[in-house]
């Protein structure tokens, strides 16, 4: 077994198509009813090429905790404090204000300033100068929605995050384009970091964010890849007879957890990364696979189908005794915990349904999420609040998010193609 | 989950019975009618850096031709089981049904009087449930199948086993007619 062995390689220029399969309309399909109302005003000197407050009038709107104003309905834009009318805003049952200016810095720079403001209160919550290039005007917007989000809700925004997902494009016959992309959290700025016509699998980011784990059939047999996203160079870490599947980053980012079938059943394994060892986990005769780590790096969920069917376990990940944790449903797998280790999102099948469910692991109550038939693939966004997953409608493969509490979900479409398997970047 | 080998030698021997009482009969033809992958062509894979940097592609050719059906007349022939090549599972199983038992052996005999031919068995499932959970449950049901080929005589040289799991339908749609067209197991002849 060649490990770690750098494939050769060609390189390839300008195949990086970013927009190809760019747009994607993001529908919020249940909010909460307390939704808080709070009006974006037009940012000032809006030369720039990313209309700033529409970005973040989105994604605050996305997020589900906000009723936003909708532009026609604003008394006035006013771009500084001094310009607003507080009590007009409180007339129209505004509880915040957003406004601000973008300004042409030159020379490829802009300077952007935006105000939180307490229409109630009548004073400024958030005032923030900062400076841009060009490039990093979205991300400047999604930064804002950040700092707004967390403002306002007390949890970390996610707006700037990242997520990565695997697209299918038929082409007709059995011919498909399998493309591995990393977008921003809202979807723009998709781009495409692996691409083969056979399936591509099981994206994994590394804790740093640096690195993407994944699943690739490209040589008609299952190999796990570790490719750095600045630079798309890529190794290959493990190829063994049979599956080679599930890749999870330990939360130290040293090792990876696997699964390997080369023994016969496929078990859980641990790679340690930099010493290229190789430590069997589980030793079942029946199917274990899709492990998972906790926060601290000191256990790992996975699935398992010794009892029959398949369920969740856990086991401590230096080795040692494994326990069955749910019981309830005929299906539960693809565990992962949320940062704070408090719960487990995993995909629960009842007969024929098969949805997200969250676990709280100090009452082992199950809660589901999500309505949809075909559910899967959870990934909880860095701050716990959201669980991004995979849904499908007739064929049509596309991805959701739905909050903790199941009261909020909002569904991602792209323009084209089937996509599955999101994983959110740390 | 997985009968033993006593089971098996049972089986082959009804499955031989079966073969020659029902050899004409299909018993499903939709199910069973030996189509399958009619694609070939190159087989690709590319990396890509972000922000535009240059990334990496590599490439091999693969052909995905019925190899099959160029191998003789009885593996065209609707009348003869060799023609089937598909062997079809109920849901989160991987246990062979019966109707199946008469194909994998008629294969497991042409692959004992020719031992230099080789097959992959691609195992494959439904869309539902876990993507990387249907990876192990193809397995699963590609290793079944090998197993009943290795009872009967088969080389375990001859056989390679790789699993899509869900990743590669056979049938798009999100139903039941789709699914169980799905939920399979293909016997790939391999060029020589």
């Amino acid at each position: 077994m060649s490990f770690f062995r750098r494939i050769l390689l060609v390189v390839l220029l300008g195949f990086n198509t970013p927009i190809s399969y760019a747009a994607l309309t993001i529908e919020i399909t249940e909010g909460v009813e307390s939704a808080v109302p709070i009006a974006v005003v037009p940012f000032a000197s809006q030369t720039a090429p990313v209309n700033i407050s529409a970005v973040v009038n989105a994604d605050l709107e996305r997020s589900g905790y906000f009723k936003m104003m909708a532009e026609q309905s604003m008394p006035d834009k006013p771009t500084t404090a001094a310009e607003v009318n507080f009590k007009d805003w409180q007339a129209l049952g505004q509880n915040y204000l957003v406004i601000g200016q973008v300004v042409d810095a030159g020379g490829g720079q802009y300077n952007v300033q935006f105000q939180l403001l307490d229409a109630y209160k009548s004073g400024q919550l958030l005032g923030y100068r900062m400076s841009s290039s060009t490039s990093d005007l979205r991300r400047t917007a999604h930064h804002i929605s950040d700092l707004i989000f967390e403002k306002l809700t007390g949890k970390k925004g996610v707006f700037s995050g990242r997520i990565a997902y695997i697209t299918t494009n038929n082409l007709g016959g059995k011919r498909q384009l399998q493309q591995l992309q990393v977008a921003d959290a809202d979807g723009f700025n998709p781009q495409t970091i692996a691409s083969s016509a056979e399936p591509l699998m099981s994206p994994s980011w590394s804790p740093d964010g640096k690195k993407v784990a994944y699943v690739s059939f490209e040589k008609k047999s299952a190999a796990i890849y570790v490719q750095t996203l600045a630079s798309g160079e890529r190794v290959r870490v493990a190829e063994y007879p049979g599956i080679n599947g599930a890749p999870a980053w330990s939360p130290d980012g040293t090792r990876l957890a696997l699964t390997l079938s080369k023994d016969g059943s496929p078990d859980i394994y641990v790679l340690n990364l930099s010493t290229h060892s190789l430590t069997k986990l589980t030793k079942s005769f029946a199917i274990d696979t899709e492990p998972s780590w906790s926060p601290d790096g000191s256990s790992i969920v996975f699935t398992s189908d010794r009892g029959g069917k398949p369920q969740i376990y856990i086991v401590p990940s230096q080795g040692g005794q494994e326990k069955r944790l749910t019981f309830s449903g005929n299906y539960n797998a693809r565990a992962s915990f949320s940062p704070d280790g408090r719960s487990l999102v995993m995909v629960h099948g009842n007969g024929n349904d098969y949805r997200i469910a969250v676990m709280d692991m100090a009452s082992r109550s199950i809660n589901v999420l999500t309505g949809g038939r075909s559910d899967e693939s959870p990934s909880f966004a860095p701050n716990g609040a959201m669980i991004l997953f995979a849904s499908k409608k007739g064929s049509k493969g596309f991805l959701s998010a739905v909050s903790l509490d199941g009261k909020m979900q909002q569904k991602l479409v792209f323009n084209s193609g089937e996509v599955r398997e999101p994983s959110w970047a740390p | 989950m997985k009968l033993n080998k006593i089971l098996w030698v049972l089986l082959f021997a009804v499955s031989a019975l079966f073969l020659s009482a029902c050899s004409d009969e299909e018993k499903d033809a939709s199910l069973t009618d030996g189509t399958q992958n009619a694609t070939s062509g190159i087989n690709d894979a590319s990396t890509n850096g972000l922000n535009g940097t240059s990334g990496m592609n590599g490439s091999g050719m693969s052909g995905d031709g019925d190899y099959a059906s160029t191998l003789g007349p009885e593996f065209n022939d609707p009348s003869n089981p060799l023609s089937k090549r598909t062997v079809y599972f109920m849901l989160d199983s991987s246990e062979v049904m019966p109707d199946f038992i008469p194909v994998i052996a008629a294969h497991a005999q042409y692959l004992i009087a020719n031992p230099a031919q080789k097959i992959t068995l691609e195992g494959n499932t439904d869309e539902r449930g876990s993507p990387e959970y249907n990876i192990a449950l193809g397995e699963q049901r590609a290793k079944s199948v090998a197993g009943m080929m290795k009872v009967q005589g088969v080389s375990e040289s001859q056989l390679n086993i790789v699993s899509y799991g869900e990743e590669k339908p056979a049938a798009f749609g999100s139903d039941e007619s789709a699914w169980e067209k799905n939920r399979r197991v293909e016997i790939v002849y391999q060029p020589k």
